[in-house]
Formats: structure tokens, sequence, C-alpha cells
């Protein structure tokens, strides 16, 4: 803030140097500001957009190319119907006017003149459709096409808003100083407990857990392209630079260079943190372990970037890393739930985890963490809105899905698994010319 | 001493080989083709164009058996592939005039089994 005040009174004193009366100054100030804001916006917004990108190259990496334009139209159309129902309902509930902080209720179907208006929706919409997305990958290589538009409509246009609200768009969470800077919790534990309910209610793929009496192994499924996995990763964390320094909301607020550092600090405390530990566990450096260390960092220091000094950001992400492995293994091995690029562990666990990292991590005059004095309270408010967010996501996208399941149909046909969603879906081949065993 | 051959379709593969476990049978091998039968393939729509697809994609698999193994083999074949949709495949049985094992040049029955 300070540094803010340094920037105006430059301005001003440019100004009064070429000698402009003061109405002036003050309306040149405000155009500096708007057009800063503008700008800034707009342009990490378009990078968060690109993430959608990210998504897709990570869920096709880690998957079998018989399932590749599959997961290509997923991506594809979560987006393209998550934008269209974020502006007829979804910024309404959002960011409309609040009803009891529960959910919002004004500018369905925005329109009119309002440049601010269509600023701030073009940021919040590829939020939006980032939180969509995630669930994507989990589902991946068994869910019906049309069952995956129906379930993107209802999280887009109802379920992610509504959570959104109470922390985003002055719902009671943030009334009772819930701190998510730029979506821990609002965006990628809403992707990740949707995410759970989407497998649990999927079940498995074919062939992904053998039982042998009363003891189920677990199979590994390789993915067929690590370089695109990694492809993917790379441009998330690229996207991510509009994520979080983009959440100042304003294009003169220099908070934007801490929060690019600590993102940066924590990916890489994240990579690193899940290398170790799959280096230990599993004997060797895992490439895509790393991969997801990387993003499990990236999460994890979303919701506390701005308020984190660089050293804690360091410890957070390496935390993230290290619990990202452990969480996936867990997944698998004991729960059996078949998450086929580890969205539960990266966007919900480490989502969870991140939003905690707030209340013990926090250091400013606003919000100060169990570490740095502040007591127990931030980390109190903080596990509430974890929890709350949680219940609200799992029982919505519960009913969500068990009525697809009931009236629709959520999961293809055996047949249609083994041939491959490509073939069964979409009747096309995503890498046309080469041959490719279908039946692995 | 048989060896047969048989394809099938792609997706097949991996319920032929439980069948083949099931009955002992554990030699196998197993390669893509390309191939079409009486139908000559078929026509789908690519980009809102027909293109004639009429070399289908396939998996090829061999096995050389001994006598006894002849009707287990093409059982496991069967209960594995057979779909009754068009499109299942054929199995086909070749005498085999000789056979060598390229180790301990072995040759005969004993160097099927």
């Amino acid at each position: 803030m300070k540094s803010r005040i340094v920037v105006m009174i430059l301005i001003l004193l440019a100004c009064t140097l070429s000698g402009i009366g003061a109405d002036e100054i003050s309306s040149a100030i405000t155009l500096h500001q708007d057009s800063f804001d503008m700008i800034w916006l707009l342009v990490a917004g378009s990078l968060v957009f690109f993430m959608q990108a990210g998504f897709a190259m990570v869920e096709i990496g880690l998957t079998r190319a018989k399932n590749a334009g599959n997961i290509i139209m997923k991506n594809l159309m979560d987006f393209c119907a998550g934008s269209l129902m974020f502006w007829m309902f979804g910024w309404a509930l959002m960011y409309g006017e609040s009803v009891n902080g529960l959910f919002g209720f004004s500018q369905f179907f925005i329109g009119g003149n309002d440049m601010v208006l269509f600023r701030n929706w073009m940021f919040q919409v590829v939020f939006a459709a980032t939180a969509a997305t995630i669930v994507s990958g989990a589902m991946a290589e068994r869910t019906k096409f049309s069952a995956y538009l129906i379930y993107s409509i209802f999280i887009s246009a109802l379920i992610y808003p509504i959570s959104g609200h109470w922390i985003w768009g002055g719902g009671w969470l943030s009334r009772i100083g819930f701190f998510d800077f730029a979506g821990s919790t609002v965006v990628h534990s809403v992707g990740g407990w949707a995410s759970l309910v989407g497998t649990m209610a999927l079940g498995p793929r074919i062939g992904k857990y053998v039982s042998q009496g009363s003891v189920v192994t677990s199979k590994p499924i390789l993915g067929h392209n690590l370089p695109l996995a990694c492809l993917g990763v790379f441009i998330l964390w690229f996207g991510w630079y509009g994520f979080n320094p983009g959440s100042t909301l304003s294009g003169t607020d220099p908070t934007m260079a801490l929060v690019a550092t600590t993102t940066t600090l924590s990916a890489s405390a994240g990579a690193i943190g899940a290398m170790i530990v799959s280096w230990i566990k599993f004997k060797n450096p895992d490439v895509s372990m790393s991969l997801n260390g990387a993003l499990a960092g990236l999460v994890g220091i979303t919701a506390s970037t701005a308020v984190v000094s660089p050293l804690s950001a360091i410890i957070i992400g390496l935390i993230s890393g290290f619990i990202v492995v452990f969480s996936i293994e867990f997944i698998d091995k004991i729960l059996h739930i078949d998450d086929p690029v580890g969205a539960i562990s990266v966007h919900g666990i480490c989502g969870v985890w991140g939003t905690l990292a707030v209340g013990l991590f926090g250091n400013t005059t606003h919000i100060k963490g169990l570490f740095f004095g502040g007591g127990f309270k931030q980390l109190g408010i903080q596990f509430l809105g974890v929890v709350t967010v949680g219940v609200w996501v799992m029982a919505t996208t519960g009913i969500l899905f068990a009525i697809i399941k009931k009236s629709h149909g959520l999961r293809v046909s055996k047949h249609e698994e083994l041939a491959g969603l490509d073939l069964a879906e979409h009747s096309t081949e995503s890498y046309s010319g080469f041959q490719i065993f279908t039946n692995m | 001493m048989k060896l047969i051959v048989a394809y099938i379709q792609p997706e097949k593969l991996n319920d032929v080989k439980q069948e083949l476990y099931r009955r002992e049978i554990f030699k196998i091998s197993v390669s893509n083709s390309l191939g079409c039968g009486q139908q000559k393939g078929y026509k789908k729509v690519y980009r809102g164009v027909d293109i004639e697809v009429n070399l289908l994609k396939k998996v090829r698999i061999e096995i050389a058996v001994n006598d006894a193994f002849v009707e287990p083999t093409i059982e496991a074949i069967l209960d594995g592939a057979q779909t009754s949709v068009i499109g299942d495949g054929k199995i086909f049985v070749l005498p085999i005039e000789q056979c060598i094992r390229i180790r301990n040049r072995e040759n005969g029955p004993q160097a099927i089994g």
C-alpha cells in the first residue's frame, strides 16, 4: 500500500510540474489507474484462459492414446458451455447483490455499457472454467461425453458461483474474515471435491483394480505421452502468473511482484518435494509425480500468496509436494478410487492445505497466522471455510451425479470403454496414421 | 503340431489372454495388423466428408501348440473374442512341419512345449 501511495504522489508531482489544475490532476490519476487495471486484468485473464490448454495437455498425456480426442472435446466444451452459463447465471449468483451472504441475485445475462463490469466478468469467467475443467481429468477415459456436458453446465451456473459468493462475492465467509487470495478453496478445492464425488459415482476404469479373492491390487494404466503432460504443466505454471498476480485485481498494486515470487518459489519447492518423496519411496525420481508436485505447489500457495514471505512460500510448497505423493498413493491403493491424473490430490487435498496455510504462515497486519503470533483464530476461520465449501460441493455434485447416473447414464459401455472414447463417442482417431495398440 | 493364427478385435485381446491363461496356455505372440473381410471395411464421416475405411485395425495372434492343445486354444479364443457382431475375426489352424528351439537345437513337439 505504501508504494502505491508513492506511485500516486509521483504522478501527482509530474502533473503539478506540467502545471495542470487540481481537478485535472485527480481525473488524470483516476484515468491512469483505470487503464492500468483494465490492461492488467485482461492480460491476466488471458493467461488464466491459457490454463485450459495446460489442463488438456496434462490430461491427454497421462491417459491412453485412444481417449485423447475425447479429452480435447471435454476441455473445449466445458469452457464453452461454462462461459455461456457464467454469463447467464454464474456471475449473477456469485457477484450479484448478496442475499443474506448466501448467494448473489442480480446482473443476470449481463449487458449494457459498463466496461468495468465486462472486465470483471472476463477475469472471473476464466476462474470458473478452471474449477469446471479440473474434473475432466479425474473422470477421464470412461465418462459419457453427454453426461460430462450436463455436469459442466451445472458447476459453472450454480455450484461454483454460490460457494464463490461466500468468499469472493461478499458472502458470509468473507464477512467473518476467511481469506483465499486467488482460489485454493474457491477454485481448486471445488474442482477437487467435485472430482472425488465424480470418480466415486463412476467407478474405476476397466483393468485398474484386479481382485483375487479378497485382495484388491492396483494396476498401473500408463499415460501415453509424457512430453505432452510436461508441456501441460509448464502451460499451467505460466497461466498461474495470471491466476495469482492477477488476483490483486488492480494494475497499480505492486503486491503482484511478491505474489509472482511466492508463486514461483512454492511451485519449485512442490516439484522438488514430490521428487524427493518419490525418490525415497519408489527408488527413482518419478517424472509424473514431480510434474504433479509442481502443480501441488502452485495450488498450495494460491490462497496465501499475497500474505506470506518467500521463505514461508517455500515451506508451503515443499509440504504440498510431500502431501501430493502420499495422497495419490492413499487414494489409489487404500481407497481404490481411480483418478488417472491425480486431480483429487493436486486440487482437492493441496487446495485444503493451501487454505489452512493462510492460518499458519500468514504475516501481514490483517492476516496473522499461528506461526506469526496470530493464535488459532485465523486457522479456525480457514478450517470452517474448508469444511463448509467441501460439504456444499460434495452434497450438490453428489445429487447431480446421482441424477445423471439414474436418468441419463454417467458411464460408457464396456465395449466403448475398451475400444476407446475417440472411436466410440466421436468416431474419430486422434493419431490417424499411427498404429496404436488400442487394447491397452 | 499346429500353428493357430487368429485375427481378433483389438479390444478383445485382454479377454482372449485371460481365457488362454485359464486353460494354461501361456505362449502367444501378438502383432498389429490391418485388413478387412467380406464387408470391405466401412464408411465414416470426417469433418463432414465421407471417407471409406477399408483397412480396419485388428490384432493378430499366433500360437504354436501340440495337438492336444489345439481344441482348448481354439475354445479360449472363441470365448474371449466372440461378440456375435460382424468383425469378430477368424481363426486359422495350420500344420507345422518342423519346430526348432534356437537355444539348444531341440526339435519336434518338445521344442514347442
